[in-house]
Parts: C-alpha cells; sequence; structure tokens
C-alpha cells in the first residue's frame, strides 16, 4: 500500500464553520482516513505541520499578525496550499471591518460600545497584533487551488480530496460552486 | 423566409437586418455573457464581458451590428479567460461579500462568475468605502456592490422619466449618484414600482422587506446555468426568436 496523504488543516480568521463542513462528510470521513491522514489540524490538536505535508487547508483570511505567521508556515510546509471558503478567498465577512478605521473598531468595541463593562482595550503581549484591514491569503502567499462557498459543502471537500488522490486535476462541476 | 447569416463559433446565425450580434445570437439561443446588456434597453457596451472576435478584432457583441459573412468567435478559451478576469477585476473594486448578501443566488454578477468557473479574485481586494443610503421607506441602495452597468441610470432615464440615478467621478473613483436636493433616495422622485427600482443585476438597488422570501439555496442560479437562465428571460423579452 502506498503511502497515505498527509493533510493538514487551520482555522485563521475563520468561524470554524468549513471545519464543521468538513466533517459533514460524515461516514465518508472513514472511507477518506483509508487514504490519507491529519498531520497539524485543530482536529488532531497537532500544533505545527510536519516537515512536508501534502495537502494544507486554510479557512479564513488574515486579521492578525499570527494569522500571517500560520499561514507562512503552512505554505512552507504544505505542497499543496487550499484556500478555503470565502473568508480565505475574499477577506469574507470579517473583511467588512476594512472600512472602518481599527481605532474605531477597537474604541466600539472595548471602550464606548453598548453594554462594555470595565472599558479598556486588550494589550497583552501575547495577543497578535491586529492587522488594519483584512485580507485574503492569496494576497501573502501563493495559493494552488480555491474551494469556494460559506462553507463549501462536503460533497466539495470530498470531491477535491479524491480527485487528488486519485491523481486527477480536481475540477468542481458547476452545482457545487457557490460563493454563498 | 430565408434570413442572411454570420458563422458564431462554427455555427450559422441567421439574423435581420439592424440586429446586433447579441441580439442575433440570443434569438438562436446562443449565450454570449455579459452584464451592462439588457434587451430592454438600448446597449451600453460597457462592461465588455460580450466581447467577441469578429473577423479577428475584439468587438463588443451587444452594440456590434451583424452582417452577412462574419466569422465570429465568442466561447473559446482565450475570450472565456479574459471575461473571467473582467469578472474578477469587477469583484475586487467593490465589496462583493456573497455570504452576506440578499441578492445572493439572483446575481448575475455571481451567476457570471459561476459560469465562468470563477473560484478566486486573482487580484488584490480594493475594500472601498463607499456609502450606504438606506434612507428610502421601501429601497436600498449599497453602493458596495454597484458594478457601473448605468441600467438604473438607463431605466430611471429612458422609461421612468425621472432621472434618479447618474454615476459621478471618473474611474476608480466613480460612484454611484442620487438626483435629489440632498443626496439622499429618500428625498427622490424613486418609487419601488419605477423600472429602475427593478433592473440592478447585483444586491445594489434592494426593495426592501423581500430579501430572503426565497431561501438562499433555492434560487435562480441555485438551480440553473445564467446561461440557460439568460436565453429564457432575454428571448422573452423581446420576442426575439426567428420564424
Amino acid at each position: 500500500m502506498t503511502e497515505k496523504l498527509t493533510v493538514a488543516t487551520t482555522s485563521l480568521a475563520g468561524c470554524f464553520g468549513c471545519h464543521m463542513s468538513f466533517l459533514d462528510m460524515d461516514e465518508r470521513l472513514l472511507e477518506l482516513m483509508t487514504i490519507a491522514r491529519f498531520d497539524r489540524s485543530p482536529l488532531t490538536d497537532i500544533k505545527h505541520c510536519s516537515e512536508r505535508v501534502d495537502i494544507g487547508l486554510v479557512e479564513g483570511g488574515l486579521c492578525n499578525a499570527e494569522n500571517v505567521h500560520t499561514l507562512r508556515e503552512f505554505r512552507r510546509h504544505c505542497n499543496i496550499l487550499v484556500a478555503v471558503g470565502a473568508c480565505a478567498i475574499n477577506g469574507g465577512l470579517p473583511a467588512l471591518r476594512n472600512h472602518i478605521p481599527l481605532e474605531e473598531c477597537l474604541r466600539e468595541a472595548y471602550l464606548d460600545g453598548i453594554g462594555v463593562e470595565q472599558p479598556g482595550i486588550p494589550n497583552d503581549p501575547e495577543l497578535p497584533l491586529l492587522l488594519d484591514q483584512v485580507h485574503p491569503i492569496h494576497e501573502v502567499v501563493v495559493v494552488d487551488y480555491f474551494l469556494p462557498g460559506c462553507p463549501p459543502s462536503a460533497d466539495v471537500f470530498w470531491k477535491f480530496l479524491t480527485d487528488l488522490a486519485a491523481g486527477r486535476e480536481p475540477s468542481l462541476p458547476s452545482p457545487m460552486l457557490h460563493y454563498d | 423566409m430565408s434570413h442572411p447569416t454570420f458563422n458564431l463559433d462554427g455555427q450559422d446565425i441567421p439574423f435581420s437586418e439592424g440586429q446586433t450580434l447579441m441580439e442575433a445570437a440570443t434569438a438562436a439561443g446562443v449565450y454570449i455573457p455579459h452584464l451592462c446588456h439588457n434587451p430592454e434597453f438600448t446597449p451600453h457596451g460597457s462592461c465588455k464581458l460580450c466581447t467577441v472576435k469578429v473577423n479577428g478584432r475584439n468587438c463588443s457583441a451587444c452594440t456590434f451590428p451583424a452582417s452577412a459573412g462574419q466569422q465570429v468567435l465568442s466561447n473559446t478559451r482565450e475570450l472565456n479567460d479574459t471575461r473571467r478576469a473582467l469578472t474578477q477585476m469587477l469583484f475586487v473594486e467593490g465589496n462583493h461579500l456573497c455570504p452576506g448578501c440578499e441578492k445572493s443566488g439572483d446575481c448575475l454578477l455571481q451567476a457570471t462568475g459561476y459560469h465562468l468557473g470563477m473560484l478566486n479574485s486573482r487580484f488584490p481586494h480594493f475594500f472601498p468605502h463607499r456609502a450606504v443610503d438606506a434612507s428610502h421607506p421601501d429601497i436600498l441602495l449599497d453602493r458596495d456592490r454597484c458594478i457601473f452597468c448605468e441600467l438604473c441610470v438607463r431605466a430611471s432615464r429612458d422609461m421612468d422619466g425621472k432621472n434618479v440615478f447618474g454615476i459621478a467621478g471618473r474611474g476608480i473613483h466613480n460612484q454611484l449618484v442620487v438626483n435629489s436636493p440632498t443626496g439622499l433616495l429618500k428625498d427622490s422622485e424613486l418609487t419601488v414600482t419605477d423600472k429602475a427600482a427593478q433592473v440592478c443585476p447585483v444586491g445594489a438597488i434592494l426593495i426592501k422587506r423581500h430579501g430572503f422570501e426565497t431561501p438562499i439555496g433555492q434560487r435562480t442560479f441555485d438551480r440553473q446555468d445564467i446561461g440557460t437562465e439568460a436565453l429564457a428571460r432575454e428571448q422573452t423579452a423581446e420576442g426575439l426568436t426567428h420564424d
């Protein structure tokens, strides 16, 4: 038997909805596990990629310095990098803040907003610094494939991964192509 | 009754004198991607999505007159790659966030992206700051989604006789403006029954309180490709089919 494909996943500025949708493959996950195994992923709680990973699935866009760091690590270790979902592809809903100055966002959330108690902008050194705007991941690293959708359906993940595993060029039939 | 013909991607397309390439192709059941063209209005020729090669030269199918013996290429890899790039440019120069848009599934820009197999936005996003005008009791104007097709401008001027909309500024500073003393929609003459309120191909001009009558997933382009849908709609609109 040939070596299993290794798959790493991460969620940057996303909502984990794409990961949930991945799990919606349900019993097909068992079949997938016969040809692939997880590497770094919130699903395995492995914190860093192995030296070489076959496929890296990235959910979410870039809203802070840690996102950029994580994305660059993924790109370094993953042979194939995949932007998964609207946020990774175009910033998605987090990018709605992009036309509001960052200072104004922080003021609304932590100082002046309705219901704020003990106002104060968090500035613990452990907290990653926010970027002034949310960016899609292709603006920072080279991305090999894109799976649109909010989230992409389980069928999309299944089609994509089984195409790759079988050595086919992945392609989504038009009923699977959605931006919403 | 026999018509003169031109050749479109290897197929002979009959046309009547005065018809554009787009009109003749639509009547013959051939879809040419387009956004600013709507058969109810004078062609505008601005989105360039319908660019075809006529005897080797690029022309807008919605404005170019058909003539006998033309060799026209439309559904080629090169032209579709260009169309996809134009669509991607439209996506990055506005704020087109489909998951949060109530037009999603009925949007012609989104459906054109699907038709052309657009998987990403390719270019850096501009994330422009464009004002929303929610002042009108029945109509929402969300400039983030405007693609400057000027269908609302044409509808208001040519059909409603009101001149409510216009495009101000140049190039990337273009914006859709409202003809009212305050610049707000509520102080304009626009009403919900106006053609200008109904014609927007994207989610820029929306009738309030109707956005989710059809659930996401069951909308027009969740069920069919824009090629099929546009032909059916536009052949009906103009009674374009040949005998």
